[in-house]
């Protein structure tokens, strides 16, 4: 068993720092800018020129502009080196002490996302293609997406944490974009402004952060940051307070307890923004965020310990809230909220590789399952009621067949990728010693799969229940839609593969490319009987589950109850525990309240009263003043030799 | 240079000048013509030009009577703006009593 040491100080060996070349001096520089220009490019074409052009040249330009990148990633990931590469675009800010360049960093964690935003982007764009073609605002939706690979490719490659800050301010600006993408609906727009908001909250943490950082290193670099660190913050409280923040920002990026919220809301876009955004990259900048400031967070234990209990409570709190969701994506949703809680609480405890493989799992398949989801929602005709499904396999068997590998991957079935990424966090949890947090986690497993194959069997088994226009319409989706499914369908099977558990493997290939960024972190070892246990266990309960939930919606027919007639416990599940409405009852509305005082009170009396008083105090001066005018040139004149009199007995005396 | 300027001692210069200057005064704040107060404009005016020229003298320093010619120039323009002013007001209300030019009020 592992046993934390708390004088830890992580090792920065100085010889792996990357040489730092600028972008036009070889192919991995040019490379590099061509990966975060292009989508630009794309965006400025179809952003520009949409009118002009035709609706498949959007479709071609736009997928274009993701795929060179995944192309030229690929290339990427043969050719840079272990320590990584820093590629010099330009001096961007250049003001007193703050030294600040447009330079990326490639080292191999950004690669890591780099694959993932890209690859899996490149499947979710050539989706879109297919799902929203028949929009009226085809362009300007490829163009968003476009826009919002550039920021998130600002995101993960930049060298300093400004370039990122500005790569997180991007992609929320084009979260909201997208979320607010059928602006004629008011609600959606609601939905925009609440993502948007809950992430103005975070970034304000974050950008708190970066200023103590600041402050302390006097840089925002992350090679002097990280190389610094050990000297300049050991048993310093300050460091302490800057990953606090840090993780402030993250939690409203990830959606983490108390900033998760928006999240669910932000299921008003259009479902592979969903897929793309809000469960596969956007929503993870956190976790690379944290991966990235590794360093720090090794120094501030009790800060770490913060993030593994609200990862872990989030995790289980989303995972319950997910159990009685009867709208397709926000079952999803609150999925992701709750494998979110996964990564932190692994990132808490030190299994930051775990971490960032959960990532990568998750993005493969909760991308799947939400394209699915899109898939059964464009059969649907737009309904997204699971209680209007069922029995949607023999209409759509790709989408089915695909649904399944994500259910049973998501779920953590032995083979499939989750399985290897989320019983790794398990035991790493475990291992470290968190064994309250362990036990929460395990309870989240079991209610994921729960609410997993209960959405699985509702929609695809059993009788439909829809109308009967829509059953008519039912239809296996195009193959620009199928196909992206059945491509992350395989990766949500192999993806798993890059970490196998130590009894399985003695090579952990993930664990061992992340090496170089996170490999300060001490190593937690997992006992193998250990994890042979869990194993053992999530198999008995898997089937269990699956059993379980099989006879009750699939042999018995149930099907959730319409939401008022809900009572106790299923009702405040329901109803998502009314957080909802307790943030509108204790912030919304004093808040509300308030700025009515402040209308109603302060504008209209003191500051409408001091602006109304200034020019009612001239007014009537001047009516007094006035009278002194008489228009007699006489008086005037004696006015004036009294004024000269008295001035000269002044200067007399 | 004893000229019959120098002979004279500064008081009497002093004691003329504020004579002038208070005739000036007093006609200014008493006549009710405004050509007269025009022209008691001038005789203070000239009051004082008297002074600048008698203390130049006295210091021997030409100052005070480059001063008096520009005084003399002012004073000729202001006279010729006011005096065209003054017809003006007599073409159109047929006085140049200042008591009755007491229109140009609020």
């Amino acid at each position: 068993m592992y046993v934390v040491n708390k004088n830890f100080v992580p090792q920065i060996n100085m010889n792996h720092l990357s040489q730092t070349i600028s972008f036009s001096q070889s192919g991995i520089g040019m490379a590099c800018i061509a990966i975060i220009l292009t989508p630009l490019l794309g965006f400025l074409i179809n952003g520009l020129f949409n009118k002009k052009l035709s609706t498949s040249l959007v479709g071609i330009i736009a997928c274009a502009a993701i795929i060179i990148p995944f192309v030229l990633s690929c290339y990427l990931f043969t050719a840079i080196p272990e320590e990584g590469i820093t590629v010099h675009l330009f001096d961007w800010i250049n003001v007193g002490n703050l030294h600040l360049d447009m330079s990326f960093l490639v080292d191999h964690l950004s690669l890591v996302m780099l694959l993932v935003i890209t690859g899996v982007g490149s499947l979710i764009h050539i989706y879109s293609v297919g799902y929203m073609h028949h929009d009226e605002d085809y362009p300007r939706y490829m163009s968003y997406l476009n826009l919002f690979v550039f920021f998130m490719l600002l995101l993960v490659l930049g060298s300093n944490y400004v370039v990122m800050f500005a790569g997180w301010e991007g992609v929320g600006l084009c979260s909201y974009f997208l979320i607010g993408f059928w602006f004629k609906n008011n609600e959606y727009n609601n939905a925009a402004k609440k993502a948007f908001v809950m992430n103005r909250i975070g970034d304000l943490g974050f950008l708190l952060g970066l200023f103590l950082l600041f402050q302390k290193f006097g840089s925002l670099s992350y090679h002097e940051i990280f190389g610094a660190a050990p000297a300049v913050l050991n048993g310093n409280a300050t460091v302490t307070a800057i990953c606090f923040l840090l993780f402030v920002g993250a939690m409203g990026k990830s959606a983490q307890i108390p900033l998760y919220t928006w999240l669910p809301d932000a299921m008003a876009g259009p479902t592979p923004v969903s897929a793309l955004i809000h469960a596969a990259t956007m929503v993870t900048a956190g976790i690379y965020m944290i991966v990235r400031s590794n360093i720090l967070f090794q120094l501030a234990p009790s800060a770490s310990e913060f993030i593994a209990i609200i990862g872990t409570l989030t995790a289980l709190f989303a995972a319950t809230i997910g159990l009685k969701q009867t709208d397709i994506k926000k079952v999803l949703a609150y999925s992701t909220v709750s494998q979110l809680g996964y990564m932190f609480a692994a990132l808490g405890v030190g299994a930051y590789d775990s971490g960032m493989f959960h990532v990568v799992t998750h993005a493969f398949f909760k991308a799947l399952l939400f394209l699915c989801a899109g898939s059964v929602i464009h059969a649907m005709s737009g309904a997204q009621d699971i209680r209007s499904m069922g029995g949607l396999k023999k209409y759509l068997p790709i989408t089915h067949l695909t649904f399944l590998i994500g259910v049973l991957a998501i779920s953590g079935v032995p083979g499939f990728a989750g399985f290897f990424s989320k019983d790794e966090i398990l035991s790493k949890v475990y291992a470290s010693g968190h064994f309250v947090l362990f036990i929460l986690l395990a309870i989240t497993s079991v209610l994921t799969a729960v609410y997993m194959f209960r959405l699985y069997w509702l929609t695809f088994h059993g009788k439909f229940r829809g109308t009967h226009d829509q059953q008519h319409h039912l239809h296996e989706s195009p193959t620009s839609m199928t196909f992206p499914l059945m491509v992350l369908a395989v990766l949500s099977i192999v993806g798993g593969y890059m970490g196998m558990p130590e009894w399985l493997s003695e090579h952990h290939l993930f664990s061992s490319f992340l090496h170089p960024v996170t490999g300060s972190a001490p190593h937690i070892h997992a006992s193998h009987t250990f994890e042979m246990v869990v194993l053992a266990v999530s198999i008995i309960a898997l089937v269990l589950i699956a059993y379980t939930t099989y006879t009750q919606y699939v042999t018995k027919h149930v099907v959730p109850e319409d939401d008022n007639q809900l009572k106790g416990v299923p009702k405040l599940l329901t109803n998502k525990y009314y957080i909802d409405e307790l943030y509108e009852n204790a912030i919304t509305k004093p808040l509300n309240s308030i700025s009515a005082f402040m209308y109603n009170f302060v504008e209209k009396y003191i500051i409408d009263g001091a602006v109304n008083g200034t020019g009612w105090l001239t007014t009537n001066s001047g009516v007094l003043l006035k009278q002194l005018q008489t228009g007699n040139v006489g008086f005037y004149v004696f006015a004036m030799v009294i004024g000269i009199c008295l001035m000269l007995l002044k200067l007399l005396f | 240079m004893n000229t019959l300027a120098n002979n004279i001692p500064i008081n009497y210069y002093l004691i003329l000048s504020g004579i002038l200057f208070c005739i000036g005064v007093m006609g200014v704040l008493m006549r009710r013509n405004a050509i007269i107060i025009l022209m008691c404009i001038e005789l203070m005016l000239n009051a004082v030009n008297l002074l600048l020229a008698a203390f130049s003298v006295m210091h021997n320093d030409a100052g005070g009577q480059v001063m008096v010619f520009f005084i003399m120039a002012v004073a000729a323009a202001e006279v010729a703006v006011g005096l065209s002013i003054l017809v003006l007001i007599y073409r159109n209300v047929k006085s140049v009593d200042i008591n009755i030019l007491n229109r140009l009020k609020w």
